[in-house]
């Protein structure tokens, strides 16, 4: 009998090895006359190239091979997502090259590339390298970037500015803000930052030359993007030519996505070897130069409207850093993922946004879990707290004033995709947000809290309560939208799952998405032995390698659960009907008459007449008794293109306490309800909001990249870079409400990043909540001592 | 993240590492816990030609207690020995202190004479052993001799240890039932040394007045430092508030990306406040 893990809390089949020091990561793989590269980087933020001289590297022990920019034959990386997508918006682009030419735009960007019998040998002989450099006036900021007498960085972006979008109704906004009962203007600084996945980046590059094809192995989250765009947009090579393999991925947080520059270095390396592999490992502080960073935006907010706590406008203008030159879809991440979810859960009439990318001298910026969500829920829930505070209402009041009613689904927000030009109408499809925010408010006792505060004062602490509500667009995309001209990044999104019974009635799922950690080999499991009525362990889930599995967009965007399950359950299904119409063969019935019942094939009105599906897979593997017309084998493969995205959403409550005497602030109670549809496996959707809550509080009180205004990187490793610690946490308290997703057969909804777009703003407004007494209204992240105490200070300041 | 080209040699008795370290003349460094010196080879910050392991010399290992009263740790001995030993338990600046140091790896491996030799200008053993007035008692092939605490941190990384001695042993008064200690800091979040650390020791009241005050600071100036001013203003009659505001006097305050001048003295002086309240609590 065989038992259904769907919807339980299933230990991960993944973690035995993953724990256990037995995962294979890119590092773990060592190839037969393995050579290794190390990447000389720029120390300028800014910079031209004047000369490179190698000829001291290239005399050093070991060493190989030694590349600059003008020994690599290819083009430079692609930037696959423009602002506006492909509607036509002037988007100046400037992308990367595998090595920099001509000059260098941020701290990090490479220069050269040796290649060595040891990777000691070729960091050694990086350093043997002489460049000889002429340093250019840099700029850090967004905002500064785009005045008057800033640097510039590229001759075709005058002021720095990579296109300047907006969306939603101008004049309709403009009138509603000036007609309003009350306003409220903030000036909102979303920080930059470096996203930590235990396993830095790393491939290995191999060129067969016996067969002329390219072989990667690369810690991606998108392998067979990675071999469309390699093979389409930068190598010029046959698509079929390329095989890219991720194998365990130690973390990813989004930076994984994207196409770099050492993916064709280390090919071409390879290929100058003769066809020696050739390795790449990202060290940690190279990491904090060399992959993408996260956020960094300055905003400029209006909310608008009247004394009885209705909101009538937002506006916002903001200027996005998307660092020295592009990443793959860096300039959709600010606009189309941000701007159009700007008004979250609430109905608000008239939303206008309009957003500046701009160039400076840092690293370049893309998706970094929540990827514009967590900016946006972070600009309109702190709009709703200086509002509330503004008028005198209850933060939890305002909210529940403003929420869209659960009898308005199908809904279009103002600013959202329904508005594009072109393409699919996306619409928030499903959500009921009030049972969330009363749970939440509830759990964390919210009634309570004015005693709560006042109790804290006894202690020399000042208590503050946050709360955040918040909705998500996870299960990206339909094609129809983002493959569509109009917003879309002119690449289709669907997923794709094929299926094999093996004669022993072993199964074998193969997907097209790419775990990170997520346990995915345990959720499909869980899904195709509840489709097929078999146990899990009878399954083994394959991803990976764009050798053997069918075509698929990868992991990012909470969309896997949603599309790729969907994909899985479409191929079982067809699994089930031919094992259904094989089953009627064996037990000379009409199709009509098989009904099924787990794994169990029986005749209608006959219980004894009945095969198991493991019967059914041994004979139609033998196929010696096959009918005709019904080919041998149950072997079946799906595709799935998502009408819609998902809509998660939720409320979350902090609760800080601050200390008066050094402005530190702990935070003291964490309450989430999440509203994530139906759950696949609970236990690994409780994993992702404690990892996603934990990103998002490190945000808040402990996280920023912090440049020097000569572009150099001050936070540049972990000795400076605080990432959060798990004694510095409460327990988090988790619930939920279940508005099942009307999108996909399970109802799932998708969560890798809710936690994180939610929690940010929970603990910024329980901050500046705790700070009212002071006068204050508004502190920008990360709230360290320092920059609590100084606010203190000055409020005191100004009182006395 | 990989080190420079270095030779190893793993030392088979004191002697045997004293006799390398003078033989490799300043390029030849030991190696304890490596929990300091191994980053900063890791960054190429540090390129010594040959590492001398000190780490498994059984001889600088341990607590034990002198013939004078006087306790002696030895230089290769662990923060997690030290938290194990029950004889360091009365210290309780040691107790506040030693939990907190890195984590349980960091504790595991790095050694009270590693971390007194890097003299980290924001490490926290340093300033524990001012306040005590702790002696390091330090050896090379030359032969051995005493360092009162006072002189020996003389700048950031910088002692009054010459490059071919070891530090085999720090010794700590016995204790006295009148005085009471405590340790309290604020730390930078990524690193988790300390902003501003403060070792506070206090006892021997008679009447209304302090007999005996000892405070150190780390975190903060230069190099860890003995907060005299602090110090007399108690034992002259100051409340722990009114001493503490005299927490960075003469002294140059440090500035980073995590605290500036004026925060990092502000909370310096609230760590005084804080580390005196509860040495003085401790007394009760
Ligand atoms: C992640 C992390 C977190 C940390 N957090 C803290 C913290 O919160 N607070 C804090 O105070 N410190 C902290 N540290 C630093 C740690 O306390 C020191 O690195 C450690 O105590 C040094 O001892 P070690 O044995 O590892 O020294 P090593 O790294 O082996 O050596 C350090 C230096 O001392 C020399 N040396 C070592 N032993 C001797 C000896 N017996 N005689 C003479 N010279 C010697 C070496 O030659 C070298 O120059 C942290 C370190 C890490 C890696």
């Amino acid at each position: 009998m065989t038992t259904d893990m769907l919807g339980k809390r299933v230990k991960r089949v993944e973690d035995q090895r993953l724990i256990t020091g037995k995962g294979r990561y890119v590092d773990d793989i060592k190839l037969q006359s393995m050579a290794h590269c190390a990447i000389l980087r720029s120390p300028y933020a800014h910079a031209s190239i004047r000369s490179i001289d190698t000829s001291a590297a290239k005399a050093m022990p070991g060493v190989l091979d030694v590349m600059v920019g003008a020994d690599i034959p290819y083009n430079p990386l692609p930037m696959a997502w423009p602002a506006g997508g492909s509607a036509g918006l002037k988007n100046n682009v400037n992308s990367p090259r595998a090595l920099a030419t001509d000059s260098v735009k941020w701290t990090g960007e490479g220069v050269a590339a040796v290649v060595a019998e040891t990777p000691e040998q070729a960091l050694d002989a990086v350093e043997a390298i002489a460049v000889d450099w002429e340093p250019l006036p840099t700029v850090v900021d967004a905002e500064k970037a785009t005045q008057p007498g800033a640097p510039q960085l590229h001759e075709n972006a005058p002021s720095n500015i990579v296109f300047e979008w907006s969306v939603g109704d101008r004049d309709g906004t403009a009138a509603a803000i000036d007609g309003a009962e009350v306003v409220v203007r903030q000036r909102l600084v979303n920080q930059r930052l470096i996203p930590n996945p235990m396993e830095t980046r790393g491939d290995i590059g191999w060129y067969n030359p016996g067969t002329d094809e390219y072989t990667i192995w690369m810690s991606s989250q998108t392998p067979h993007i990675q071999r469309l765009l390699l093979a389409a947009f930068v190598m010029g090579v046959p698509e079929h030519k390329i095989r890219c393999i991720s194998p365990d991925v130690g973390g990813a947080f989004g930076t994984k996505i994207f196409t770099y520059a050492d993916y064709p270095i280390v090919l071409l390396a390879s290929k100058r070897l003769g066809g020696r592999p050739v390795k790449w490992i990202e060290g940690r502080r190279e990491s904090y130069q060399a992959t993408i960073h996260g956020r960094d935006h300055i905003t400029y907010l209006e909310i608008a409207g009247k004394r009885d706590g209705e909101i009538t406008g937002l506006r916002v203008k903001t200027y996005a850093n998307l660092g020295g030159r592009l990443s793959t879809i860096g300039p959709g991440i600010p606009t189309t993922l941000y701007a159009r979810v700007l008004s979250g859960c609430y109905r608000i009439p008239h939303v206008f946004a309009e957003v500046v990318g701009v160039y400076t001298n840092t690293v370049f910026v893309d998706a970094y879990r929540g990827a514009g969500r967590p900016e946006a829920t972070y600009v309109v829930e702190r709009a709703m707290d200086l509002f509330a505070a503004e008028i005198g209402m209850d933060p939890a009041e305002i909210r529940r004033r403003n929420f869209i009613a659960p009898d308005k689904f199908p809904y279009e927000n103002p600013s959202g995709l329904g508005t594009a030009s072109g393409g699919a109408k996306i619409y928030i499809d499903s959500g009921n947000y009030e049972p969330a925010l009363d749970k939440a408010l509830a759990m964390a006792g919210y009634a309570d809290r004015a005693a709560a505060k006042g109790e804290a004062r006894t202690r020399g602490k000042y208590l503050g309560v946050g709360l955040s509500s918040y909705i998500e667009v996870c299960g990206v995309a339909p094609s129809k939208w983002i493959g569509a001209v109009g917003e879309g990044w002119g690449a289709a999104m669907w997923e794709s799952a094929n299926i094999k019974v093996h004669l022993t009635g072993k199964v074998v799922v193969t997907m097209g998405t790419q775990p990170q950690g997520q346990g995915h080999e345990t959720t499909y499991a869980q899904i195709v032995g509840h489709e097929l009525g078999i146990p899990m362990e009878d399954i083994v889930v394959q991803h990976s390698d764009t050798q053997g599995t069918p075509f698929g967009y990868g992991s990012y965007g909470s969309r896997t659960s949603s599309v790729g399950s969907t994909a899985a359950i479409k191929a079982a299904g067809k699994i089930r009907e031919k094992a259904r119409r094989y089953a009627a063969h064996m037990l000379e019935a009409s199709v009509d008459d098989i009904e099924v019942d787990g794994a169990e094939y029986r005749v209608k009105g006959s219980p004894d007449k009945k095969k198991t599906f493991q019967e059914i897979a041994f004979a139609l593997d033998l196929a010696f008794d096959a009918p005709e017309g019904m080919e041998p084998y149950l072997d079946e493969t799906a595709y799935h293109d998502t009408p819609n995205c998902t809509w998660p959403f939720g409320t979350h409550v902090a609760i800080v306490e601050i200390d008066e005497a050094t402005g530190k602030v702990d935070l003291v109670k964490y309450v989430a309800v999440d509203d994530v549809g139906n759950k696949i496996n609970p236990m690994i959707v409780d994993g992702q909001l404690h990892g996603g809550i934990v990103q998002g509080v490190g945000q808040a009180l402990w996280e920023g990249a912090v440049y020097g205004d000569d572009g150099q990187l001050l936070s540049g490793s972990m000795l400076d870079y605080a990432l959060p610690r798990a004694s510095w946490l409460p327990n988090l308290e988790l619930d939920e409400t279940v508005t099942p997703s009307p999108v996909n057969p399970i109802g799932v909804k998708g969560v890798g990043e809710a936690g994180a777009i939610a929690s940010t703003a929970a603990v910024a407004n329980a901050v500046n909540d705790a700070l009212k007494p002071f006068g204050i209204r508004h502190l920008d992240m990360p709230l360290t001592p320092q920059t609590v105490w100084k606010a203190m200070q000055a409020a005191k300041g100004a009182q006395a | 993240m990989i080190p420079a080209a270095f030779d190893y040699v793993r030392a088979t008795s004191l002697d045997d590492a004293l006799a390398r370290l003078a033989a490799g003349g300043g390029s030849a460094k030991a190696i304890a816990g490596g929990q300091s010196l191994l980053p900063l080879m890791k960054l190429r910050l540090a390129r010594p030609e040959t590492l001398v392991d000190i780490g498994r010399l059984a001889e600088l290992k341990g607590v034990r207690r002198l013939g004078d009263g006087r306790v002696s740790i030895g230089g290769l001995t662990t923060y997690d020995e030290m938290l194990r030993d029950m004889t360091l338990h009365r210290y309780g600046l040691l107790a506040d202190a030693l939990p907190n140091i890195g984590d349980v790896q960091v504790r595991n491996r790095g050694t009270i004479g590693g971390a007194t030799a890097h003299a980290d200008p924001a490490s926290d053993m340093p300033a524990i052993l001012l306040a005590l007035d702790a002696e390091v008692v330090v050896r090379s092939v030359r032969g051995e001799r005493a360092i009162p605490i006072a002189g020996f941190f003389q700048g950031a990384f910088a002692s009054a240890l010459e490059p071919d001695e070891l530090i085999t042993e720090l010794r700590l008064p016995g204790g006295r039932e009148d005085l009471g200690s405590a340790y309290r800091a604020i730390e930078q979040p990524a690193s988790g040394y300390s902003i501003a650390g403060v070792a506070a020791i206090i006892g021997a009241r008679s009447g209304d007045r302090w007999g005996f005050c000892s405070v150190a600071i780390t975190g903060v100036g230069e190099h860890p430092y003995r907060a005299t001013a602090v110090e007399s203003a108690i034992l002259g009659g100051a409340s722990f508030e009114a001493a503490a505001a005299h927490a960075c006097d003469g002294v140059t305050v440090a500035s980073d990306i995590h605290a500036d001048r004026e925060y990092r003295a502000h909370v310096a002086t609230v760590q005084v406040r804080r580390a005196l309240e509860a040495a003085a609590a401790r007394l009760a």
